[in-house]
Formats: structure tokens, sequence, C-alpha cells
């Protein structure tokens, strides 16, 4: 019986400490990372970095102003076409449609977000590149985009069917139609979860780099506008870590820390806004 | 609103004839809305029979009846909330002052006819937002603070609320936020008030509260309460309706119905035989 009770105890002990082990892991694996990006790059960040385009081949210095530019235009590109389809579809899905299309619709949308983004490339290379014959700002935020769609669809139908249907029942018994239920009650009462969703896409395609490939390609100097190839971090890191210089690997660090940076600062406001406001408490 | 064109003196023997659907014109003893012989399908499934009935006008009407009985969805069909479920279908007629609602606007008919739920359903705004809430979706762009006191006012809920019009109705207790809801749905001066088990989900205080409240609305509209509760429809009612598996059993002044039925299933289930 003795023996029995310490064997259990063992091993109630041993589980406790593996999982624990484990957790820790995890949690260490980011700081890992963010410990490694600050150790490599921190000393490549600099007033120039944000300010000066990259420097000729051979010279040190320099900075990746441009692509900085051309990822904030490649990002707002892709939340003007990716994020209203998204969220419209949402609506459709979630007040209007039967339940047979709504599974055909949500099916298809998380097989899109299954497709591996360089598969996205290809497809965006082949409707906005090949056609006009030169790599462009518009094609990458147009790949960029359609990586969002799914994404916001699928979650702000979860947060439009999380509003009580009781809340659309005091508002149609007002006299509100609709539409008017879905834009004055329903889409308010849900409009944190959205934002948080639609922060979350954008930060999940702020980092991609196979899309950008063959879309907006790259460019070492400021782009000639949207319709012109344009520079971004991810490929900038990814140029410049297969670059045999030395210089070129610590800006490439200091590219994936700005970046990081940027994703870690959208996560924080996006549980900040999370957190505040009235929110309609669970039934 | 309805009690400043009532005549002072009723002496009206024989109400004048005026063309044209002021809503005023109806006098105080005829009925604001009629029902008659409706029939309603859920998909195949009917649940309710030939039912036919008055609203009189200013008074309070209840429905009564066990679990099931049809009362919620007689109710939800005088302001067609009923067509919010699918594959719903009714048959029948309901007048509101001699026109058929079913041929109106469903948008203009749930403004004339307000409801109030069984559990309270306020929005996701501020107090003051959702009184004004039923004002604005009309296109008012008026200042509406004073038609949200008055409708605060009416519900009794003024004096709780005055200093903190603009927190969350999420903050207020359960039996206010039902008060709120009620004030939410006078602000548009329905006609019709419906209530549908509005007390079910309160504590007793907040209960007598209610009830309180809907004999004093009376002057302002006509009421129709669904409850499971047989003592509250006896206090609070003029007129009571017992329904039964979705037939109309009985349908008499209060105080006739809970001391002299006519129907022995009417005297089954007030004596507590059943239900």
């Amino acid at each position: 019986m003795n023996a029995r009770l310490r064997w259990r105890k063992f091993v109630s002990n041993f589980m406790l400490t593996m999982t624990g082990v484990c957790a820790l892991v995890s949690v260490a694996v980011l700081f890992f990372i963010l410990g490694y990006l600050v150790y490599h790059g921190g000393a490549s960040i600099n007033w120039d970095f944000f300010t000066k385009l990259p420097a000729p081949v051979g010279e040190s210095g320099g900075g990746m102003a441009n692509a900085i530019l051309g990822s904030a235009k490649l990002l707002l590109l892709a939340t003007l076409f990716g994020v209203p389809i998204g969220f419209f579809g949402a609506i459709y899905l979630a007040e209007f449609s039967g339940s047979k299309v709504a599974f055909v619709v949500r099916y298809a949308a998380d097989l899109l977000n299954g497709v591996p983004s360089i598969v996205i490339g290809i497809f965006a290379y082949g409707v906005a590149v090949q056609p006009f014959k030169h790599f462009s700002t518009f094609a990458g935020g147009f790949a960029l985009g359609v990586m969002m769609i799914p994404i916001t669809l699928r979650s702000t139908e979860q947060f439009l069917l999380g509003v009580p249907r009781t809340l659309r029942e005091g508002a149609m018994a007002l006299g509100a139609s609709k539409w008017k239920t879905i834009a004055t009650v329903v889409v308010p009462a849900a409009y944190r979860g959205i934002l948080t969703a639609v922060l979350l896409a954008f930060a999940r395609v702020a980092g991609e780099t196979a899309p950008l490939l063959f879309t907006a390609l790259g460019n070492r100097f400021w782009s000639n506008g949207w319709n012109e190839p344009t520079a971004s971090l991810p490929v900038m890191i990814y140029n410049y870590a297969l670059s045999p210089f030395e210089d070129w690997h610590r800006q490439a660090w200091a590219a994936g820390l700005v970046l990081l940076g940027l994703i870690l600062v959208i996560n924080i406001v996006a549980r900040a806004i999370l957190a505040r406001g009235i929110s309609v408490p669970r039934a | 609103m309805h009690a400043s064109v009532r005549p002072a003196v009723s002496v009206n023997i024989t109400p004048p004839v005026i063309t044209g659907a002021s809503r005023e014109t109806a006098a105080p003893s005829e009925m604001r809305m009629t029902i008659s012989k409706v029939n309603f399908w859920y998909g195949a499934k009917q649940t309710l029979f030939d039912i036919s009935l008055g609203i009189a006008t200013s008074k309070v009407t209840a429905l009564i009846g066990p679990s099931g009985c049809g009362k919620s969805t007689l109710l939800r069909t005088l302001d067609r909330m009923h067509e919010t479920v699918r594959n719903s279908r009714l048959e029948g007629q309901i007048l509101l002052d001699g026109k058929n609602i079913l041929d109106q606007d469903v948008t203009l008919l749930r403004r004339r006819v307000g409801m109030v739920f069984q559990r309270p359903n306020p929005f996701p705004k501020s107090i003051f937002e959702n009184v004004a809430y039923g004002l604005r979706i009309n296109g008012s762009k008026l200042p509406m603070g004073d038609a949200v006191e008055k409708s605060l006012r009416h519900a009794a809920l003024w004096d709780e609320v005055k200093d903190h019009l603009h927190k969350s109705a999420y903050e207020l207790s359960g039996g206010q936020q039902q008060r709120l809801c009620i004030a939410r749905a006078l602000a548009v001066e329905p006609e019709v008030l419906l209530l549908d088990e509005p007390c079910s989900a309160l504590d007793p205080i907040s209960t007598a509260k209610i009830e309180e409240l809907l004999v004093q609305l009376k002057d302002l509209c006509t009421i129709v309460t669904v409850t499971h509760n047989m003592q509250q429809a006896a206090r609070i009612s003029d007129f009571t309706a017992f329904l039964l598996t979705g037939q109309l059993i009985e349908f008499s002044p209060t105080p006739q119905l809970f001391t002299k039925p006519t129907d022995a299933r009417t005297e089954a289930y007030i004596t507590g035989r059943f239900g």
C-alpha cells in the first residue's frame, strides 16, 4: 500500500514537472527569439535605420526607410481590400444566409486560410502581375489582402453570432429594420471583437514574405508610386539574410526586431481595446 | 397621452363618426386591437387554433395558461415578431384601430406596438442611449433629453438613474434593467405595449414595482401581458384570457374569470389542479 502511494505521488510530481517545463519552453521560445533579435540587431537600430535608404553594395551603414514605408503601404492596401470583403461577407453569413450557404462559405474560407502563402503569391502573380507585365505595390497589397479575407470573415462571423438574439429582438421590436438592427445594435455590440480580429489578421500578414516575393518584388530605392515595385520589411530580411555581407546580416536582424515590435504593439493594442468599453455580459 | 383626449365625463353614447384613422378617435371602451380567427403554425406544427379576442383600449389584458399553451406566440403575433422565426405561418386577421396589421409596413407597426421581453435586454449602450434608441432610429435629430426623462419617469426609474445616465445599462440591477426596457419601449409613444412574462427573471420586490407600474401605464397605452403567475394576472389585469394547447378556453373580465369561471378547465387551472 505504501509503495503504491509513493508511486502515485511520483507519477503526479513527474507529470506536474513535465507540463510545467513544456509551458515554460513555449514561453521561452518567444523570449529566446526576442533576445536573439535584440542581441544581433539591436546595435543596427539607430536613426539611420528608420530614415535612410539601403547603402550601395559594399558600403556599410544605410537604413530601411523605404522598406518600412513599403510595408506600411502594402498593409494599408491589404486592409482596404481584405477587411471590407471579410466583414460584409461575415454579416451575410451571420445574419442572412441559410445554413447550407453558410456551411459552404465557411468551409471555403477555412480552406483559403489553409492555402500556403506561397500559393497565394503565385495566384496574385497570375492575376495582378502578369496581365500588367510588371511588379507593383498593388499586386503585393492584393496578395496580402486575399490572406486577410478568411481570417477577418471567420472571426467577425463568430463575434456576430455571439451577440444574443434578444438584443436583435429588442431593436426590431422598436421598429428597426433588419439593416438598422445590424448597424446600430449587432455590430456595435460586437465591434471590439471585430476590431481585435482585424488587428490580428493585420499582424498575421505583416510578416508574410512569400506572397510578396513575386508581386511587390522589392526595391533598393523609394518606390515611384503604387504602381511600382516596392521594398518591404519581410522581403528585405529575406534578401539581406541570404547575402554574404556581415553588415547586411545585422540589418536583417534589426528589421526582424522592428517587425516583431510592430506585431507586439498591435497585439497589445488589440488586448487593450478588448478590455474597455461596454460589453454584453454572457447569459 | 391618450388620457388627455379622453372626455372628462363619459357621456358619449354614440361616438362621433370620424373618417381618417386618427389614433385618438377610439373611445376608451373600444377595442384597440381585434384578433379574429388566428391560426398559427411553426413549420407543420399548429400552435394556435382559431383564436378570437379583443384588446380593450387603455386596459390591461393578461394572457395566462400553462407552459407551451401558445400565450407567448399569440402575444408575438400582435407586433408580428413571429416573422423573425423561419417557417412560421399565420392565418386570420389582427386589427389595430380597425386596420389589418398584416397589410402594414412591419417597422411602422412595431413603432405603434411596443414589446418588452422575458429577460431584460438592454443594448450595450448607456442608459440614456438605450431610451433614446427608438427615437434615433426614427430619424429624430432633436435634443432628446426631455423625451428620455419623460420615459424614464413613466417607467419609475428616473430618480434612481438621473445622476448616471451615461453609465452602461448593464450596471443596473435586473429589475432596473427591465424598467429601462419599459422606458425604452415607451419612448416612441406606442399605442399598445406587449409584455412577455416581464417579471419571470426578477425578484419579488422588482416584480412588485413593475406590477405597480403597469397599472399606472394604462393611462398611457393599452397593455397586453403574458404571465404564468395567476396571482399577478388577478392583481393587475382588467381582462384575462386563458389558453390551453393553442386554444382560447375562456376570456372574461378578470374578477369574473377568477371567481366564476364558466369552463371546467379554467377552474381546474386556476385552482391549481394542473399547469
